[in-house]
């Protein structure tokens, strides 16, 4: 009797299921209808959008918002670095208004500059089927770990401040498509950074730290590598880790060399322990010291002090960027935040949304109640179809693999209590 | 006596051991390829050695909390990292307003005293209220309810901090009398390394005096025997746990203020790496034991600061530096294999009352 009772409540269950799928299959033909009623006018529209995606396809009802998320270190110590793109990324999103009558919903998570941070928050946003794209990360590391899971959910992924080489060099494990970046690769900023110190400075011997993440490492190599090709020599390579303090045994280990300037394309605060303790070690004293964009901050002279007097940096060229930036940009900026730009990666995210929603607006199709289908691989293949869009940062061509930087690098130089450094190269 | 031995001995102590003196083996090599090679000088050394025990004082100072809190109460208190930070987080902003108004130039040792008196007091008044919260209502669970309570304040101060202060860094600002250094026989001793190992030596000193020879003390080393025995004894348990908590607090409070001498940035974030480098070196020198923390921190900070340069240079490893956690960690397992109970061995009181 208890078994055939326990039969029963199992196929009532089963059945309740049918009915709840049936019901929304049976919701589909719906829309036929008033192509069954014959004496209905002849409607223009497609009778339903079938998706043909290979992919899949994001729907946005009427009245919905399109939802755009961002993925930046917004917290901890490189705070400033993803603070600035997504107020960049805000700005666009003002400028632009309404994407075909719809609102942008623009939510974010926090990845935290780190491949442990990168990693949970993309497989957050990854789970979020509403999401049509995501503008990030800040960080390589973060991106490493962020990517795949992007990538894999059929997003498209604009970084305004990635700059590791790999992730969009063919044939690699950390190319991914769907990724996109505003940001230069770092094979052109070392490079860059190399010819400086060599024909500019007129250095000859040079010594690097970086501090194990996927950026500095890399950023290191090209530089290593261009300036030995300009006929330099490197006499130590260090390495520190990023929540260290104390330096002064990877410096007395770079003094053992003599180099006559050190580069370490490192964060904060491990920059400005490196900058402040350089000056304390024996043989360091008067060598020259570089970092690279991560340390474009004015976090970099608050917390360097009376170091931070000579410390170079290599960046994006803001001066390269068009009269917009000037006359436009940076007085919106300052009305919405408050300050002036607290970073450097903000043009860039601003043209990574620019991309973005023009790359919906080239690809959704719309129904007639407004309702907007988007394929995920046709606005990735518009993304990187894209030629000369014309963003603050410069004309913008995306390669296949996604490179979509127009890249000007300039060295900056540091001195106390002023922020922004000033710009002595090219 | 021969067979006695052999059966204590278990397959087990002989895989330790070999590991212990494989570590000691590959200490010595590279020691010795490292000094023959010539590569560092003697000045540099020294110079390592003195950073290595500023830094190791910084760690002592953190660790004293550690190691009263786990000698009265059998508890490690992993929200101590965050007691640390909250001093010099808060102090940060006194130094700023002094350093504006021109205060901190004038009177530099007065300011740097008020300075610190602050950082002593908000470490002490965040570690009491810690305990009234946190921990007091707790006092009679199963001894893994406390440590993962602990885990939950470290997180929530952190991010209460973070909420108050920003997410960004602050910088305390330059003091020129403690800049430069002294030569003494051509070797450089910079005066901020000096300032923190005299600091954090005498503060030991303090703490271990209130242990070993006050009313208070007598106190703290009884409820560390036997709580409910004291308390029959007609001691006041709480306030003798408070005033524990409140010994800590202040002593990471001075910590806080030293490390900011060395590294004058502070962030929310700053207390995480010192702490769990001083919970090693309270462990490392037998934790609940005061003089062994002390010990276990210096030994941490100049193994930490000479261990990558001395053991690693010399065998050839590319970027040694990178690695100094690990050999902090490896020299901790070492010793723990020789030491099990850490360098000076688990306990409060030295001399038992």
């Amino acid at each position: 009797m208890k078994r055939t009772l326990t039969a029963l409540s199992v196929l009532m269950v089963l059945s309740l299921l049918l009915a709840a799928c049936g019901g929304a299959a049976t919701e589909a033909p719906v829309v036929e209808e008033p192509m069954a009623t014959e004496e209905a006018p002849v409607v223009e529209e497609p009778a339903a959008f079938e998706c043909t995606d290979a992919i899949g396809c994001v729907t946005v009802g009427p009245d919905e918002p399109i939802h755009v998320a961002y993925l930046l270190v917004i917290s901890g110590s490189n705070e400033t670095l993803g603070v600035d793109s997504r107020n960049g990324a805000e700005i666009a999103l003002a400028d632009h208004g309404p994407v075909l009558g719809h609102e942008v919903l623009f939510t974010g998570e926090d990845g935290g500059c780190s491949a442990e941070g990168g990693q949970p928050a993309g497989a957050r946003l990854a789970a979020d089927p509403t999401i049509v794209g995501v503008i990030g990360t800040s960080c390589s590391s973060e991106a490493r770990a962020a990517i795949p899971l992007i990538s894999a959910a059929g997003m498209v992924m604009i970084s305004p401040s990635n700059t590791a080489p790999d992730l969009t060099l063919p044939g690699n494990e950390n190319q991914w498509p769907g990724y996109f970046r505003t940001a230069h690769s770092d094979l052109i900023q070392g490079a860059a950074a190399a010819d400086f110190a060599y024909n500019f400075l007129g250095v000859r011997a040079i010594a690097t730290i970086h501090d194990g993440s996927l950026y500095a490492e890399k950023l290191v190599e090209v530089f290593r590598d261009a300036f030995v090709a300009l006929g330099g020599t490197v006499t130590g390579e260090g390495a520190v880790q990023p929540d260290q303090t104390d330096m002064s045994a990877v410096l007395a280990e770079i003094a053992t060399g003599a180099p006559e300037l050190i580069y370490y394309p490192i964060f904060m605060p491990a920059g400005a322990f490196i900058t402040r303790q350089a000056l304390e070690t024996a043989g360091l004293e008067e060598t020259h010291l570089m970092g690279a964009d991560g340390l474009f901050s004015p976090d970099v002279v608050e917390g360097t002090g009376d170091a931070v007097e000579g410390f170079y940096v290599s960046s994006p060229d803001l001066t390269a960027f068009g009269d917009a930036y000037m006359a436009d940009f940076v007085p919106k900026y300052l009305e919405m935040f408050g300050t002036e730009p607290i970073s450097i990666f903000h043009a860039h995210a601003y043209d990574a949304i620019g991309l973005l929603l023009t790359a919906i607006e080239g690809v959704a199709v719309v129904d007639a109640d407004g309702t907007l289908h988007i394929g995920r691989q046709a606005l990735r293949d518009f993304l990187y179809s894209v030629e000369e869009y014309p963003g603050l940062t410069g004309s913008l061509t995306c390669s296949e693999y996604g490179d979509c930087a127009d890249p000007v690098i300039a060295v900056y130089q540091y001195h106390v209590g002023e922020y922004p450094p000033e710009r002595i190269w090219p | 006596m021969l067979r006695n031995w052999r059966q204590r001995i278990t397959l087990t102590d002989v895989v330790i051991w070999a590991i212990g003196l494989s570590i000691l083996v590959v200490v010595v090599i590279g020691a010795i390829a490292t000094l023959r090679s010539g590569k560092y000088a003697l000045e540099t050394w020294f110079d390592l050695s003195m950073s290595g025990l500023a830094l190791g004082g910084v760690y002592a100072l953190i660790a004293l909390g550690y190691t009263l809190v786990y000698g009265i109460l059998k508890m490690i208190n992993f929200a101590h990292s965050e007691v640390f930070m909250s001093g010099p987080f808060t102090a940060v902003f006194l130094a700023e307003a002094l350093k504006r108004s021109g205060f901190f130039d004038s009177n530099p040792v007065v300011s740097l005293l008020l300075v610190t008196l602050v950082s002593a007091l908000v470490s002490c008044g965040i570690a009491v209220l810690l305990e009234r919260i946190a921990y007091r209502p707790l006092r009679g669970a199963p001894r893994l309810v406390p440590l993962i309570t602990a885990i939950g304040a470290s997180f929530f101060l952190q991010y209460f901090f973070r909420g108050l202060y920003g997410s960004g860094i602050r910088a305390y600002p330059n003091i020129p009398i403690l800049e430069g250094f002294w030569s003494v026989g051509g070797l450089r001793v910079f005066r901020t390394d000096v300032v923190i190992i005299i600091s954090a030596f005498l503060m030991m000193l303090v703490l271990y005096g209130i242990v070993q020879k006050t009313k208070m003390g007598k106190a703290m080393r009884a409820v560390s025997e036997d709580k409910e025995v004291a308390a029959l004894m007609g001691i006041d348990v709480d306030r003798v746990i408070v005033v524990t908590f409140a010994l800590g607090g202040l002593s990471a409070g001075v910590a806080g203020v030293l490390y900011a001498l060395a590294f004058p940035v502070v962030n929310f974030y700053m207390g995480f790496i010192p702490g769990i480098k001083a919970f090693t070196a309270a462990v490392l020198g037998g934790i609940g034991n005061v003089p062994g923390a002390f010990l276990g921190a210096m030994v941490l900070g100049v193994v930490e600061s000479l261990g990558p340069n001395l053991f690693l240079d010399g065998l050839g490893i590319p970027s040694a530096n990178q690695l100094k956690d690990l050999v902090a960690f490896v020299i901790l397992v070492f010793i723990l294999i020789f030491r099990p109970t850490g360098i000076l061995g688990e306990r409060l009181a030295q001399a038992k009352a």
